[in-house]
């Protein structure tokens, strides 16, 4: 993967200024680059990665493994998208093994997301099963740890 | 109880141990360790985690019961997973049986090898700014250093010119240690074959710490132990210390012929015994899946050293460019201060810690080492305050 993506990856707000001088380019291809990866669709968006466990908001999130029948010529992916389509649906994955579909689903409470589930999710047409699993803490999100930051233990002048 | 008449405790100290002066980033350390809020370019140690596999293959080595002695020379499974990994990364096999050691880090690998190789009066040649314990473990086995100086203007490459100043009759060994702390610099291998072809033209034996070798930013590295005919002369000089972040595992392993290698087993043996057997596990793990940990790692010091670089241009501070390691030894001579001064003034004035380039050597005056073995954070508001220092200073 491009250097350049690795950065943004983990940390969206760097300047192009200071990426430009990490990879010791100009500022100015930095921009371009950025430019043209959002243009083509490959940043999608910027997000604040957030430990929601200390904000308490009254959120529940659901996974849910989802069984289908594909499609003749559409295959998953046309199930998949009007799944996904759904603002309930935060993630949504094909996997392989037991299940075919893996959803994870936000709502006010479990109330809403079993609803959700029962009236939108198992009544598509090709949706044969679905088993749900509510999330109970988060421990690691997008490869950071949710755990408090330690000090730095290093002895300040070594050689 | 003290007798009259009885000598001064000082006094009874072995001459050799105790003319030799503390290390220099010692008595810094302890000037920085009283102020608080200091940033740190002052660390010679990744600030990376060692790797998660790693850490937990220790705890599991730990209730596996690995806490007994093991071999002197190491693990046999250890000494074969490094035979593979140098004979991949460095070129020359070695036999686990006979041509690995696994010691307490380079510093006690080093120790080793100079025991076992000199006589009283034998000389070393090593090239300075170095590391801060070579001269004094050159002294402590007896030997007599001969420093050649490098310097900014040769990139802190070592040439055979300088060499064959140095080189007399008496000398065995010749040190080596790219890429380089303090200064970041490597050797290329055609300049490392003028370096092989004087060894071999003086017959001299090659203790080569490659402790950095993982850590280049613009080419891969060689070893001078690759070269054509160096292998039976040379004692290769490896550790987890730096790739992998494990520091405080204090491991590491000397390579080179059986005979060689058996003379420094024996001094081991006698005296360490054996490295600790679960970090002896741990590494078993860091050198199952190499590449992954230090790719990430490699790719952080390299931006970081590129941040640095950018900025002392900016500042129109000298330094030589680093290609490997995480240490950038910029040129401070155009203040008119030692170094030494240079790096207490900065820490008072502007609560940034530098090591005073004379720790490295003599040669190391007039220069500070910057260590960029912290977080990219930390390094964007330690150089504005740099900047701000030597503006007041020009």
């Amino acid at each position: 993967m491009d250097e350049l993506l690795k950065i943004l990856q983990s940390n969206a707000l760097e300047s192009h200024a200071n990426i430009a001088r990490m990879l010791n380019v100009p500022a100015a291809e930095v921009a371009r680059r950025v430019a043209a990866y959002e243009r083509d669709g490959v940043i999608r968006g910027y997000q604040a990665i957030l430990n929601e466990d200390q904000l308490d908001l009254d959120t529940v999130t659901a996974v849910i493994e989802v069984k289908v029948t594909p499609e003749r010529e559409g295959g998953f992916n046309r199930i998949a998208e009007r799944i996904s389509r759904f603002p309930e649906v935060r993630s949504a994955y094909l996997m392989s093994g037991t299940y075919d579909l893996l959803i994870f689903v936000e709502g006010p409470n479990l109330q809403r997301v079993a609803a959700f589930v029962s009236e939108k999710l198992a009544t598509i047409n090709g949706v044969l099963s679905t088993s749900t699993h509510f999330m109970l803490k988060t421990y690691k999100r997008l490869g950071v740890l949710m755990e408090s930051r330690h000090e730095d233990e290093r002895l300040t002048v070594s050689p | 109880m003290k007798t009259s008449g009885s000598r001064s405790l000082p006094s009874r100290i072995a001459d050799h141990v105790r003319d030799i002066p503390r290390s220099g980033i010692r008595d810094f350390f302890d000037i920085v360790s009283t102020m608080q809020d200091v940033i740190s370019l002052g660390i010679g140690e990744p600030d990376f985690d060692t790797p998660w596999h790693v850490r937990e293959s220790t705890v599991f080595a730990l209730e596996r019961g690995a806490t007994h002695y093991t071999s002197n020379l190491g693990y046999l499974e250890l000494r074969r997973a490094i035979a593979g990994y140098v004979g991949r990364q460095f070129g020359p096999g070695y036999d686990p049986e006979r041509e690995i050691l696994v010691t307490v880090g380079v510093s006690e690998a080093l120790d080793l090898a100079l025991r076992a190789l000199l006589n009283p009066g034998d000389e070393v040649l090593y090239h300075e700014p170095c590391y801060v314990s070579y001269r004094a473990t050159i002294l402590f086995a007896h030997g007599v250093p001969r420093a050649v100086t490098t310097s900014a203007a040769d990139g802190f490459r070592l040439t055979r010119a300088m060499l064959e100043r140095h080189v007399t009759p008496r000398t065995k060994v010749l040190m080596l240690n790219y890429p380089n702390n303090p200064t970041g610099a490597v050797m290329p291998r055609a300049e490392l074959e003028e370096i092989a072809a004087f060894a071999e033209a003086h017959d001299l034996l090659v203790i080569t710490d490659e402790i950095y070798a993982e850590l280049t930013f613009d080419d891969a590295h060689t070893s001078i132990v690759s070269l054509p005919g160096l292998r039976e002369r040379t004692i290769f000089l490896h550790g987890f210390s730096k790739a992998w972040a494990m520091t405080g595992y204090r491991l590491g392993y000397a390579c080179g012929p059986a005979e060689l290698i058996e003379a420094m087993m024996k001094v081991h043996q006698y005296t360490m015994l054996c490295a600790s057997s679960f970090a002896q596990k741990a590494a078993i793990e860091a050198l199952a899946h190499p590449q992954a940990d230090i790719e990430g790692m490699v790719a952080e010091y390299r931006r970081r050293r590129n941040v640095v670089m950018q900025a002392f241009d900016d500042m129109d501070l000298p330094c030589s460019r680093p290609l490997g390691a995480f240490y950038a030894f910029p040129d401070i001579r155009k203040f008119g201060l030692s170094s030494k001064d240079f790096a207490l003034r900065l820490l008072q004035e502007e609560k940034v810690a530098v090591v005073p380039g004379s720790a490295f050597g003599d040669c190391g005056e007039g220069h500070v080492r910057c260590a960029y073995a912290t977080s990219l954070d930390n390094i964007r508001e330690a150089l504005p305050r740099l900047r701000r220092f030597i503006g007041r200073l020009a």
